[in-house]
């Protein structure tokens, strides 16, 4: 069930060029969230921001009860959400979406290929299947060597491959050039639209899941802003993003 | 206080609804808090068939406000009787059934599918959605033609049926006196007002359907004028919305005119603002020296034969 709570910023970081990570306490609803949900984040007042800003949950941390997140600063509202300092408190909705269904599947061996701020939330994904027993390699895409996160991370979950568009870092070019020579029996994607369908088209023999971004109104199911047409026959067959999704399987809805 | 309005085919503990559009089908916020703290609710427009709507992005952020061009995406009058209706009737809560068509036809046809089912309680009469060619919008910008399609409307309606005002229009006194002659039991006003806002990164208007509607607090002050304006014109009573946020903006609407008001895009801003505002409403009305709801509605309108 969605809750709207004030979450206090115990922690905050620059973690890469323009990327933030911070952790919010949240009480025990925390332990209620799957991999692959977010959050909803008022990040301003209604002259502000009149909307809320979708961002993954990167990590649950059961101890102090907490969540992060990690977020790019892209725009006004992630530029706001930057001001605001430890101590300060955040108006969120939690968890959206629907997660990646990882007690529904049999896997033994996972890909886990993430591009720029797709990647935060295939890391508590990462930690979930490690600790079902799950094998877990990851390929993590950046533009360039400032922009890296994370990998020390990914590496202590399993193989860890980075790779940055300039070469700058890692291996050069895109995720699609590395995962091709991997093994696994299921993929889970998230980064921009152009790169989960370069994976997807890529890894099409495999099964997989991935998942995507749109514009949100309410986040919640109710507004109709964040569609995506289903890939099925049935006639005018859609899905919600902030509902449904945001993971959907491979090949489920038309990316 | 009593905070309880009777208009016409609505019994209203309170004069708080959410908008068309803005909350499904009652479902989601259902899930978050009682929906029989309401006073009504209007569901999403229907239309004869399932609509897909709009290609993505359907919505943008504007300065205190935001864009929206959904499209009337809705599974079609049938399965919204079928499907989403029996959920609201779990609860004591007035339905005001919002419909949209492309012509004159899909209207009656869509009204006469309503009269299938006791679970709505009053039409809002969609002639006013920016959002999609044949949306309506024709029917809310011509006086005539929103005469007829309200007068076929009411023909075949087993309810009270509310005209929905568009505020792209440059007389909304003679759309507003069109429709009450043509029998409308109310007005409800205002729907979005055309906009667009264009994308720097890739220079293009950044909604795919590249207009759509403003909404929000952005046109609040419109939406007033509009029905301050109205009010002097017409003797139906006015369900009020654009840009409430706050119970002092609910009361800003009834001295306006407005009888019970909607509220939309806050409900994105703050998925609680609607039981909020309803619990704050009383000390609103009484720090300004009202009694209740009814004893502020159109209460901004004595002062201008003071002055005259
Ligand atoms: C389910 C989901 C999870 C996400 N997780 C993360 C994350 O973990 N880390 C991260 O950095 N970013 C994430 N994003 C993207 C993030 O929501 C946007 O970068 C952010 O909303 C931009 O806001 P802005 O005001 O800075 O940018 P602006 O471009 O000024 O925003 C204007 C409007 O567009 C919306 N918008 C702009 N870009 C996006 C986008 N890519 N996706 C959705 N809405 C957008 C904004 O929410 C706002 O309403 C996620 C998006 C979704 C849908
Ligand atoms: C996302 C969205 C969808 C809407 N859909 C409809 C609709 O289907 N039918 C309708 O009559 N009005 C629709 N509206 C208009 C609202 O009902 C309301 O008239 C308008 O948004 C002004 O109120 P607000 O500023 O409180 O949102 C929609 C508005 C928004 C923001
Ligand atoms: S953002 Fe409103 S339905 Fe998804």
């Amino acid at each position: 069930m969605i809750n709207q709570l004030m979450m206090t910023i115990i922690d905050k970081k620059t973690i890469a060029k323009d990327t933030i990570e911070m952790r919010l306490a949240g009480g025990a609803i925390v332990r209620t969230i799957e991999p692959g949900q977010f959050v909803h984040i008022n990040v301003g007042n209604q002259g502000s921001h009149m909307l809320r800003r979708p961002i993954s949950i990167a990590d649950i941390n059961e101890s102090d009860e907490s969540i992060t997140i990690i977020f790019k600063v892209i725009g006004s509202g992630t530029e706001d959400l930057q001001s605001y300092q430890i101590g300060q408190e955040l108006d969120v909705l939690l968890p959206c979406g629907s997660g990646y269904p990882i007690k529904e599947i049999n896997v033994k061996k996972a890909l886990l290929v993430g591009g720029g701020i797709g990647v935060p939330p295939l890391y508590y994904l990462g930690k979930k299947l490690k600790e079902n027993g799950v094998e877990v390699e990851s390929v993590i895409g950046f533009q360039t060597k400032s922009s890296v996160f994370y990998e020390q991370q990914f590496a202590e979950l399993g193989a860890c491959h980075v790779v940055t568009d300039d070469g700058s870092y890692g291996w050069k070019g895109y995720v699609t050039d590395v995962i091709d020579q991997l093994d696994f029996d299921y993929y889970f994607s998230c980064g921009p639209t152009g790169m989960l369908r370069a994976v997807s088209n890529k890894l099409e023999n495999h099964k997989g899941f991935i998942s995507i971004e749109q514009r949100m109104g309410c986040g919640i199911g109710a507004c109709y802003a964040c569609v995506v047409p289903t890939n099925d026959d049935e006639k005018n067959g859609f899905k919600k993003i902030c509902k449904d999704g945001p993971v959907f399987r491979a090949n489920e809805v038309v990316i | 206080m009593s905070l309880q309005v009777n208009l016409p085919g609505l019994s209203l503990k309170n004069p708080i609804m959410p908008a068309s559009g803005c909350f499904g089908f009652g479902r989601e916020y259902g899930d978050l808090y009682d929906l029989n703290q309401l006073g009504a609710i209007i569901i999403k427009a229907a239309t004869r068939e399932a609509r897909y709507g709009n290609q993505t992005p359907r919505v943008a952020e504007t300065p205190a406000g935001m864009l929206n061009a959904i499209g009337l995406q809705n599974p079609g009058v049938d399965a919204i009787i079928d499907q989403e209706l029996p959920y609201l009737m779990n609860y004591d809560l007035p339905v005001i059934a919002n419909i949209a068509g492309s012509t004159v036809e899909e209207y009656i046809d869509v009204t006469k599918a309503f009269t299938r089912t006791n679970a709505v309680h009053a039409l809002e009469l969609n002639i006013s959605c920016p959002n999609v060619k044949e949306g309506g919008v024709q029917f809310g910008t011509d006086p005539e033609l929103a005469k007829e399609v309200t007068y076929k409307v009411k023909e075949v309606s087993h309810v009270p049926v509310y005209v929905k005002l568009s505020p792209n229009v440059s007389n909304i006194g003679a759309m507003a006196r069109a429709v009450e002659d043509a029998g409308a039991d109310g007005l409800s006003m205002i729907n979005t007002l055309t906009g667009m806002q264009i994308h720097l990164p890739s220079k293009r208007p950044l909604l795919a359907n590249q207009t759509g509607g403003l909404s929000g607090p952005a046109i609040k002050p419109i939406a007033i004028r509009m029905i301050y304006e109205v009010k002097q014109q017409v003797s139906i009573p006015i369900i009020g919305m654009g840009g409430i946020m706050t119970a002092e903006d609910v009361l800003e609407f009834l001295l306006a005119g407005a009888s019970a008001v909607a509220v939309g895009t806050a409900n994105f801003h703050h998925p609680f603002v609607c039981p909020e505002i309803i619990d704050a409403l009383p000390d609103v009305l009484q720090k300004y020296g009202f009694t209740s709801v009814e004893d502020a509605i159109g209460k901004g309108h004595d002062h201008d034969l003071s002055r005259t």
